[in-house]
């Protein structure tokens, strides 16, 4: 196991390199120059040369690229070219909405898939495991902001139990009001989420219902339950771990359509807002932390596979 | 976007201006502190309340030289920074920090006599230091002031005392003081002014929590009237779906400028709130090329001008709302006179017209249309209209990066669509390097002697002539001036419905 970590962490690693140096390239064959949002319209050749010296664009790219990967190395994001703050800290700030609105939408999605999956898989041949799966196929089809939007307009606009967006003031300094503002957009997500993970986790049972091992068992005089806890639960988990760490990336990703519908500061609207305003240390930044917050869920999946699945872990151990 | 860059194109066309030298405005009017026109005087309020304002604009930064844009204007504008001068909602300049000011007889010379008592919110006195630093931080090489170049004609600034301020011009300009409104007074030892202020203004600076929420607290060393309310707090949204369901949930009391028609009707008809239709300075035109054929001909745009409804074009783009203009000057420009008769929907004067310049069967022409709303919209409309006259429009849609390059700068173009949003604007038609290239040397004239004016009521006068003179020669067709909307809670009252120049006084609003 050791030795698997040891290997998992170094590819980890050489993931971010490789990701940072992609991002780092993309972002500079956009066209335009990034010193033109420090001018004004109609500077001067003089004016524009020393926007470009002082933010580095009259660098070569090598040069450029080991200075931006040095400030990464050592955790300085850089300063927003129009806000003139430091990007590091504000990106923390809007962690503090993103981070809870996507583990929160992840888990609901999680509590509501694997039971609603599970019936779907069991009563495949009753009306309602066949409702259920249905249902799901429609789920995927839906998009997240319909979705919003048709629950503001009747849990915000005509029942007026939730607010219709935005974030307290004071972040989660009462987090019963925090809550209530992101009770509405983790629905959103958790719904189109859960569509999709409805149907991995009715596939995956599925496949463990017709397993020769699960036949075995029963055969043997366990209970179904017991068959299914023992042997079946682990045996399908598998699968859905993997895909749980792909969708829990997606709905880090994902938010930034539902923060835009619900006006919630996170990660989301500063980068649709950095992107509209040409500001590349934001921008950067966030793809930055958003890349290595994806990779490391990654890496988490992976483990947890290996500790659910002994077959995984037998070569290297 | 879509008010993103007209706001750009603003900053363009202001740096265009200088060009020629020629800027535009009037002197100070006497008045009264300047309470913003409210829809209706309240009984009771709550002194203490505080006000959720709701708009569509957040800050850059807070920096109105470094880039911090329309958001700054709105939240910080007579808020928390003070100019010598205040433009106020009805469009008049009356003095504000300076408490009197001295013209020399040749026009050259300002001498400016500072309020006394006004402190910054740090604490330290306003001195006259603190003026001259704020006009050299404007006009300084790095700043990114829309408004830099107006002040091309300061020769020097002096401060005899602390208490007196000495502006040596190099030419006259009668638009100096109103240029002045729009700059702020600043602490000259305030730092990280991106993130921070000290402005001596009615409030300061709660916190800016950013993608979210600015807070004003009342500040209690003002030197003038308490604001009606404790302070405000301005919500910022991305989108106007997402701004109109905070007002319908009571999250915000007040929307600073609606952007979305569509969204109107929730509230109309509904006593909850009230809708006040104000005095807008954005202007949409249909800017012919003056340079080229067919639009070099006079009775060529007089037609094009006379065979658009522009009335039904307003009303479908904004069901009743905004006003018909027949010239470049909005009705809150002192120098504003009806002129819609000029050019009248006429589509058989349309017809003669084009007879007469040789066009009997009509011509082709490519309209260069900007990318975002209204635009396409009108464009189409624009097709359908002409087509009825025997013109065929090509629409060309570009982004607005594309209309700087193609239009503005190289005028490689016919005719465009383009909104023009700052007051005072007629100016430019005594440009003739402007982008649409009206040259006419009777206006110039007319424009270069109005700023070099003695009085105002010369200056009105020779604008006037200017004015009347391009709608007689119909050197764009002004389509219509946009709506200025607020929409706000039945409960409020006192706040600003005219929003010029983005602007929005909030010390006025009372909540009961």
């Amino acid at each position: 196991m050791t030795a698997y970590l040891l290997r998992r962490t170094a590819f980890l690693l050489v993931s971010l390199v490789l990701a940072g140096a992609l991002l780092f390239l993309l972002l500079r064959l956009l066209p335009g120059d990034p010193a033109n949002s420090l001018l004004s319209v109609g500077a001067t050749p003089e004016q524009i040369a020393a926007a470009r010296r002082q933010i580095g664009s009259d660098q070569p790219l090598l040069a450029q690229f080991t200075s931006w990967a040095g400030d990464m190395a050592s955790l300085d994001l850089g300063e927003s070219f129009v806000g003139k703050v430091p990007v590091g800290p504000e990106i923390a700030a809007r962690l503090v909405v993103t981070v809870p609105l996507t583990l929160l939408s992840f888990l609901l999605a999680v509590l509501l898939a694997v039971p609603v999956g599970y019936v779907a898989a069991r009563r495949a041949d009753r009306w309602y495991g066949t409702l259920l799966g249905g249902l799901s196929q429609l789920g995927i089809a839906v998009p997240a902001f319909w979705i919003g939007m048709l629950l503001i307009t009747v849990f915000a606009l005509n029942l007026r139990l939730f607010p219709a967006g935005g974030f307290p003031r004071d972040d989660w300094a009462d987090p019963a009001d925090a809550l209530t503002s992101l009770a509405l957009p983790v629905a959103t997500i958790a719904l189109v989420m859960s569509a999709s993970l409805i149907r991995y986790v009715r596939s995956a049972t599925l496949d463990v219902l017709d397993s020769d091992y699960l036949r075995t068992f029963r055969a043997l005089g366990s209970s179904f339950p017991r068959a299914m806890w023992r042997h079946g639960l682990r045996n399908a988990a598998v699968p859905v771990v993997s895909i749980l760490g792909i969708e829990l990336a997606t709905t880090f990703l994902g938010a930034v359509v539902v923060e835009s519908v619900f006006a919630l500061p996170g990660l989301g609207s500063m980068l649709v807002k950095g992107i509209e305003e040409h500001d590349y240390p934001v921008i950067q930044g966030i793809l930055v932390v958003s890349t290595f917050a994806v990779l490391m869920i990654g890496f988490a999946a992976d483990l947890v596979q290996r500790l659910i699945d002994p077959r995984l872990r037998g070569g290297s151990s | 976007m879509n008010r993103k860059t007209p706001w750009l194109i603003g900053a363009v066309i202001a740096v265009a201006l200088t060009l020629t030298g020629c800027g535009s405005g009037s002197g100070p009017e006497s008045g009264a502190q300047g309470a913003p026109a409210g829809t209706a005087a309240s009984g009771s309020h709550d002194p203490e309340a505080t006000i959720e304002i709701g708009s569509l604009y957040e800050p850059q930064n807070l920096d109105n030289t470094a880039g911090g844009g329309q958001g700054v204007t709105e939240a910080f504008n007579g808020n928390v920074y003070e100019g010598l001068f205040r433009l106020t909602d009805e469009g008049k300049v009356e003095n504000l920090l300076a408490e009197s000011q001295e013209v020399s007889p040749d026009g050259l010379t300002y001498t400016f006599k500072l309020r006394q008592g006004v402190t910054f919110h740090s604490g330290a006195p306003l001195t006259s230091a603190d003026v001259k630093y704020s006009i050299e931080k404007v006009t300084a090489d790095d700043s990114q002031s829309a408004r830099k170049s107006s002040f091309d004609v300061i020769k020097s600034i002096e401060t005899p005392d602390d208490a007196t301020v000495v502006v040596k011009l190099s030419d006259k300009s009668i638009s100096f003081v109103y240029n002045l409104s729009y700059v702020w007074i600043i602490n000259h030892a305030a730092k990280d002014l991106a993130t921070s202020e000290d402005g001596t203004g009615p409030y300061k600076l709660g916190a800016w929590k950013r993608g979210s929420t600015l807070s004003l607290d009342r500040f209690d060393g003002y030197w003038g009237t308490k604001p009606a309310n404790k302070g405000v707090v301005f919500h910022y949204f991305t989108e106007a779906t997402a701004l109109n369901n905070a007002l319908l949930t009571n999250a915000v009391d007040i929307v600073t400028s609606e952007q979305s028609p569509d969204a109107l009707a929730q509230f109309q008809g509904n006593d909850d709130y009230k809708i006040t239709n104000g005095k807008s300075t954005t202007k949409l035109l249909l800017a012919f090329n003056d340079r080229v054929k067919p639009f070099n001909d006079r009775l060529v745009r007089k037609a094009v001008s006379s065979a658009i409804d522009d009335k039904k074009l307003l009303d479908s783009i904004w069901a009743g709302y905004g006003t018909l203009i027949g010239s470049m000057v909005p009705p809150s420009d002192p120098w504003y006179e009806d002129l819609t008769s000029v050019n009248p929907y006429d589509v058989n004067l349309a017809k003669q017209q084009l007879a007469q310049a040789g066009y009997p069967d009509g011509f082709s022409f490519t309209l260069d249309t900007p990318s975002y709303d209204p635009h396409p919209t009108a464009a189409t409309f624009i097709k359908s209209e002409l087509a009825k006259v025997g013109i065929n429009v090509t629409i060309n849609v570009i982004t607005a990066d594309e209309w700087y390059t193609k239009v503005y700068k190289n005028r490689d173009f016919t005719a465009t669509l383009q909104e023009h949003v700052n007051d005072r604007d007629v100016v430019w038609y005594g440009n003739p390097d402007f982008y649409w290239g009206y040259d006419n040397p009777d206006v110039a004239k007319w424009v270069k002697d109005a700023e070099r004016s003695d009085t105002v009521e010369q200056q009105t006068e020779l604008l006037k002539k200017v004015n009347r003179q391009i709608a007689d020669d119909a050197a764009s067709d002004w389509l219509y001036l946009y709506p200025q909307i607020v929409v706000a809670a039945s409960n409020l009252s006192g706040y600003p419905v005219n929003g010029l120049n983005s602007q929005f006084y909030a010390y006025g609003i009372k909540k009961s």
